[in-house]
């Protein structure tokens, strides 16, 4: 694994993270921790006619956990919920720009895996079982 | 004195790379490289002589039994043990705390008795306590860190133990701090309370002379693969009258003497917890491991250690915005080569990260020591830099040229 993982985006984004805070009422929050590293996010989201109007997220982690959830919410931002639904571990990818490989990949996905968990709490009112377990 | 370049001659990955980069090993605290002597032995067990032990009535079944009791026999001498009846294999540390928490604590901890450990355990030295007290109705209790954050509060250990415990539980060496706990004291002020004392060596025995006699515990546990043995062995000492009283917890072939339909008498020690087929080979690597420290010599490897670790914690004291958790180098004596870090407000798998790029292996989390890590420290992660007897000066060089790269890549002055 290359340093690439630092690319300069990452670092801006953990440095100066968007979207970070809470959300008053928001349509449905989530909760991701991982024991291993001590990742710790919230996601915020408030729904609108089928599509995010608003997201944030709130928490403590590395680099990569923080700048992933930064761009990750701010590529949320208006989409439609059939859209964010699709979103997989490749996008993600794609989304920070670089690979984070094996051992920080869960690294990459946790605010994914919140804002997914998220959005079925929304949809299905209740918690999404087999997300949380993977 | 010690030739660590010979040393290091005898430990095959150490001239491999990692990332391109020559690799140096630092996470010696997690589990530590192994010798060429070590990885021969056992692929010489399995190339020559590899039969199940006990009872083969052939040459090579009689060579690997006694290979094995040899090994026991070296482990028993190595800590001092009366002898090796004394001596259990299990899987590791974590098996060996286990076994005397569901044996001797399954039947002697009763409903309202206290049970007494530190807020600086690993979990392997926690779990198992916090499972007896949930299955019998018992009280856990912890022994305090002292206001320093680095050593355990003799106050509140004295202050516990007039709940009169039936068992105190303490890690010698803490894998976090580093901190070295006078376990012979604390042996002491137990047995007067007349509780049951097991000592967690894993961090202590790979790294400093160990006698069980002088400490007096009545349970010593630790694991061969962090003190160049293969992954698999695990040691539980304890006194030759309480194992005598102890129930197995498995059971099986090998540890019982007679069975009938409906009962059975169990094998003399120490083969009444061994049931089933034993890690023979990884037994005998184990044995060669000690053979390879006893030939530098304990002594040796303490202080070797020690000179490292305090040149370390000078270099590092010095470096602004490097904060280092555990005793400071002035003292040394209460300290092994554990060394938990953290570079400005960096995540620890960020430094993990940067420090792999440089062909470092340092370890990053919770270090399994989640409440102190947590609660006391105050930290969701750090990071842990360890040594043993092949690091060098000059490969501690490059965690200074990491530490740099560290504060570059995130802006911390």
């Amino acid at each position: 694994m290359a340093l690439d993982l630092y690319a300069e985006e990452i670092i801006s984004n953990y440095e100066h993270p968007h979207n970070k805070g809470k959300i008053d009422k928001p349509s449905a929050e989530m909760h991701e921790h991982n024991p291993v590293c001590g990742d710790d996010i919230t996601i915020y989201v408030k729904v609108s006619k089928g599509k995010v109007e608003d997201i944030k997220f709130d928490g403590s982690g590395c680099s990569i956990s923080i700048a992933s959830a930064s761009m990750l919410t701010d590529y949320a931002k208006g989409k439609s919920l059939e859209e964010l639904e699709k979103l997989g571990v490749k996008d993600i990818i794609n989304l920070i720009g670089v690979d984070p490989g094996p051992a920080r990949l869960h690294c990459a996905t946790i605010s994914l895996k919140a804002l997914k968990e998220a959005l079925f709490l929304y949809n299905h009112k209740k918690p999404d079982v087999e997300t949380k377990r993977l | 004195m010690m030739d660590v370049k010979s040393i290091r001659k005898d430990f095959p990955i150490l001239s491999t790379k990692m990332n391109g980069k020559p690799l140096v090993y630092l996470d010696n605290a997690a589990t530590s490289q192994k010798p060429a002597s070590v990885i021969e032995r056992i692929s010489e067990y399995y190339r020559t002589y590899n039969a199940n032990i006990h009872r083969g009535i052939y040459k090579i079944a009689e060579e690997a039994t006694e290979e094995y009791i040899k090994s026991k026999n070296n482990v028993a001498k190595f800590i001092n043990a009366a002898g090796m009846e004394e001596i259990i294999y299990t899987k590791n540390t974590t098996e060996s705390i286990n076994l005397v928490a569901l044996s001797w604590g399954s039947a002697n901890i009763k409903k309202g008795d206290h049970i007494l450990i530190t807020e600086m355990e690993h979990h392997s030295n926690l779990v198992p306590w916090q499972l007896l007290a949930k299955r019998n109705g018992a009280i856990l209790d912890y022994v305090k860190l002292d206001k320093s954050r680095n050593h355990l509060d003799i106050g509140s250990l004295e202050e516990q133990l007039e709940k009169d415990p039936k068992i105190v539980a303490v890690t010698q060496v803490s894998n976090v701090l580093g901190t070295i706990n006078d376990v012979k004291s604390i042996s002491k002020k137990a047995h007067k309370h007349g509780a049951k004392v097991l000592v967690d060596g894993a961090q202590s025995a790979p790294h400093m002379p160990i006698d069980v006699k002088s400490i007096d515990c009545d349970f010593f546990a630790f694991s061969s693969h962090k003190m160049l043995g293969p992954t698999g062995i695990g040691v539980l000492y304890a006194k030759r009258e309480i194992l005598e009283g102890m129930s197995p917890i498995i059971g099986g072939g090998d540890m019982i003497s007679t069975v009938d339909y409906y009962s059975c008498t169990w094998n003399e020690l120490p083969w009444k917890f061994e049931a089933g087929t034993s890690n023979i080979a990884d037994a005998i690597g184990f044995g060669a491991a000690i053979d390879y420290l006893n030939k530098i010599g304990m002594e040796n490897i303490h202080s070797y250690e020690q000179g490292i670790t305090k040149y370390a914690l000078q270099e590092l004291s010095n470096i602004k915005n490097v904060k280092i958790f555990g005793p400071s180098y002035d003292e040394i004596k209460r300290r092994s080569g554990v060394i938990s870090f953290g570079i400005g407000n960096v995540h620890a798998h960020d430094i993990a990260q940067v420090f792999d790029s440089e062909g470092i292996a340092i370890r990053a989390g919770h270090h399994c020591a989640m409440p102190l890590v947590t609660n006391e420290l105050g930290q969701s992660a750090v990071a842990r830099m360890s040594f043993y007897i092949y690091n060098t000066k000059s490969e501690f060089e490059t965690v200074l040229n990491a530490i740099r790269k560290v504060k570059k890549i995130f802006m911390v002055d």
